[in-house]
């Protein structure tokens, strides 16, 4: 089993190494690092920074797609948090403020399992009436302002540093040990892996199958409100009809890319999270590359499909083919 | 006839919600709104007709929003840059959106893909592709556009139903009779009942996924073109999020997500419902269009939680006697 998972992984460390020397290739001050008022800059720190929205919603959305589900509605719950955050910033104290924004995004995540878990809607269908609802919602909490904020704990929140690293990047890496450590630390991670693979046979088996999906979606809920938070946080302002928008999208990718099939099943938290900072080193190279930031779609668009091509059931996936070709060989 | 009660309801919300907001605003009761309410929707119109093919058939199709942006972009740049006769432009788009909506229901067909990430792809191609055309905002001063857009059939009141409201409401009745009357509409409601069924019965199903995906890619494209009409530009972040909005509309019409169920009008006056509470936060003016969200939301969940109940009663009978069999 130990043997398996450098492999398993092989493909995204691969793919994440060549983007690098590609973006190193258009910009030769990538891979600088200089330490100034005790935090890092440079590329490096700049794609984790960036990536850390996505990732953090890659996190959530990982479990929920694990079994067999899927959330459209995170970069909804996004603009809800942060208008929240936004709102309470400035007379409230940050602990308030992040409790009231992650209850949000739990009450979004209570919402969307309840449909799912049980009155048994598709994933997708459930998860669209607050995709659709919740930016409303968002935008009524702001009452369709740009909300800004001047509070200097939840602006520290955004661009602070933690030992040199910037506060949302710790805030990541955080969040990835506790969900690392609550999933894989426990049983639950295979019991998840097991409804992913046959919801029935696991309720069967004994697995408390709703209380799970339940619970599921309401961390990919409370992941999403905490990513809201903090790209509120990065701008100091909450914008309800941009915040997060069509994130949720790009939080699939990264879990697709970090080899978790759509059709549930087994799931790897490092990979999605690994999927989310490939998205970005993409984004930002292109960036860097001074080609107009428009490419970075028709780049997702071909590198989605390289994707799906290789988890294509059909093709069995990249360790199909190479067996195939150690067979041929042999 | 299983397609009827939710569409029967879904005209009954139609009607008491027109009905309430005549009471309030006795204007809104004119043809002219209901000709605006055509026109300012003719799109969407179009989009949801191909939408509803491919979620009976038990996929969807994320894409449609982007092909429309797409094919205002390459029109407005085919006329105004390219020198390219409308017509012969309008043509290129269309063959150009059947072929995309084809190559996409090849990948799912043959790779066995999920719908929802291939179209996904397909959303991002298209969207990159019309921002490498331009991402200016295209005038189109054919004067082809002037025609068309001045042209419309006055109704009784003083209504005007325009050409694109025309060319929405003729797509409809043709959807209509090609899911409801045809072998073609047959086998889209046989593949999304169930796919090895409709392969054990004879259905080709790769063709027809095919068919399905490419039908709504050319939808799209018309829609694209009507778009360009009721703007007269093109521009690449036109119609961003309009796919949502046709899904919206075939679920508020009775269309099952599931697939296997729904039908052409129901999505139609699902189409008529969402602008109607347009139609209605315009009116009010202190309302914000924000509401229109929240509104689509709640009538969403309404509709799709009325589908669960439908279909757990239907299912009740079957497991009951299933039950005693064993």
């Amino acid at each position: 089993m130990t043997a398996l998972l450098p492999r398993r992984g092989l493909a995204q460390i691969l793919a994440l190494i060549v983007i690098l020397a590609a973006d190193r290739m258009v910009s030769p001050q990538f891979f600088d690092l200089r330490l100034q008022d005790g935090r890092l800059f440079g590329s490096l720190i700049d794609v984790l920074n960036r990536g850390t929205p996505v990732a953090l919603l890659s996190l959530g959305m990982v479990l929920v797609i694990a079994m067999r589900g899927i959330d459209l509605s995170v970069g909804a719950v996004m603009a809800i948090s942060g208008a929240i955050a936004a709102s309470l910033a400035d007379g409230h104290s940050l602990p308030v403020v992040l409790v009231a924004a992650l209850g949000a995004g739990l009450v979004c995540g209570l919402w969307n399992g309840f449909l799912v878990a049980v009155l048994g809607m598709q994933p997708i269908v459930a998860t669209l009436i607050l995709m659709v609802a919740g930016r409303g919602v968002a935008q009524l909490i702001t009452e369709g302002r740009i909300v800004t904020f001047s509070s200097p704990d939840l602006v520290w929140l955004g661009n602070g540093a933690i030992l040199g690293l910037p506060v949302p990047v710790a805030i990541a890496l955080g969040m990835l040990i506790l969900t690392g450590a609550v999933v894989r630390g426990s049983a639950l991670g295979l019991l998840i892996e097991a409804t992913g693979g046959n919801a029935r046979a696991s309720e069967l088996a004994g697995v408390g199958t709703r209380a799970m999906i339940l619970a599921v979606y309401v961390w990919c809920g409370i992941c999403a409100a905490l990513a809201g938070v903090i790209a509120a946080a990065d701008i100091m302002g909450a914008d309800a009809n941009n915040a997060g928008l069509w994130l949720e999208l790009d939080a699939i990718l990264a879990v697709v890319i970090g080899g978790t099939s759509l059709f549930g099943g087994r799931f790897s938290l490092v990979l999605a999270v690994l999927g989310a900072l490939i998205i970005q080193t993409m984004n930002t190279g292109i960036l860097l590359s001074g080609y107009p930031p428009e490419f970075n779609l028709l780049v997702k668009a071909v590198v989605v499909l390289a994707v799906l091509l290789l988890q294509s059931p059909k093709l069995s996936g990249l360790a199909g083919i190479a067996a195939r070709l150690r067979r041929a060989k042999a | 006839m299983k397609g009827l009660p939710p569409v029967l309801i879904t005209a009954t919300v139609l009607v008491a919600g027109f009905a309430l907001c005549a009471v309030q605003f006795p204007n809104i009761a004119s043809t002219r709104v209901v000709g605006n309410l055509l026109t300012d929707n003719a799109f969407l119109g179009i989009v949801a007709t191909g939408m509803t093919f491919v979620i009976i058939s038990g996929g969807i199709d994320l894409s449609v929003g982007s092909v429309i942006g797409f094919t205002t972009v390459f029109v407005a740049l085919a006329i105004e840059r390219w020198g390219v006769p409308p017509l012969v432009a309008f043509v290129a788009i269309l063959a150009l959106s059947a072929a995309f909506g084809a190559a996409m229901g090849t990948v799912i067909h043959v790779f066995d893909l999920p719908p929802f990430i291939v179209t996904l792809a397909g959303m991002f191609l298209a969207r990159g592709a019309s921002f490498l055309l331009s991402t200016e905002s295209v005038p189109i001063a054919a004067p082809v556009y002037s025609t068309i857009s001045d042209f419309a059939l006055r109704m009784p009141g003083g209504g005007r139903l325009t050409a694109i409201a025309i060319i929405m409401l003729v797509i409809v009745v043709g959807g209509a009779l090609l899911l409801h009357l045809t072998r073609f509409g047959a086998n889209v409601y046989a593949l999304g009942g169930s796919r090895a069924t409709a392969s054990l019965m004879g259905v080709a199903v790769g063709k027809m996924t095919i068919k399905i995906y490419m039908l709504s890619s050319l939808l799209a494209g018309i829609a694209g073109i009507v778009f360009s009409f009721y703007t007269s530009a093109g521009y690449s972040l036109s119609a961003v999020g309009v796919e949502l909005d046709g899904i919206a509309a075939a679920v508020i019409g009775g269309t099952l997500l599931t697939g296997g169920q729904g039908s052409v009008i129901g999505t139609f006056l699902g189409v008529l419902i969402q602008g109607l509470i347009q139609t209605y936060i315009n009116f009010d003016g202190t309302l914000s269009s924000w509401w229109t969200k929240i509104a689509t939301g709640v009538l969403l969940f309404a509709f799709i939680a009325l589908q669960q109940g439908l279909v757990a009663l239907a299912r009740r009978p079957v497991a009951k006697s299933m039950g005693v069999a064993s």
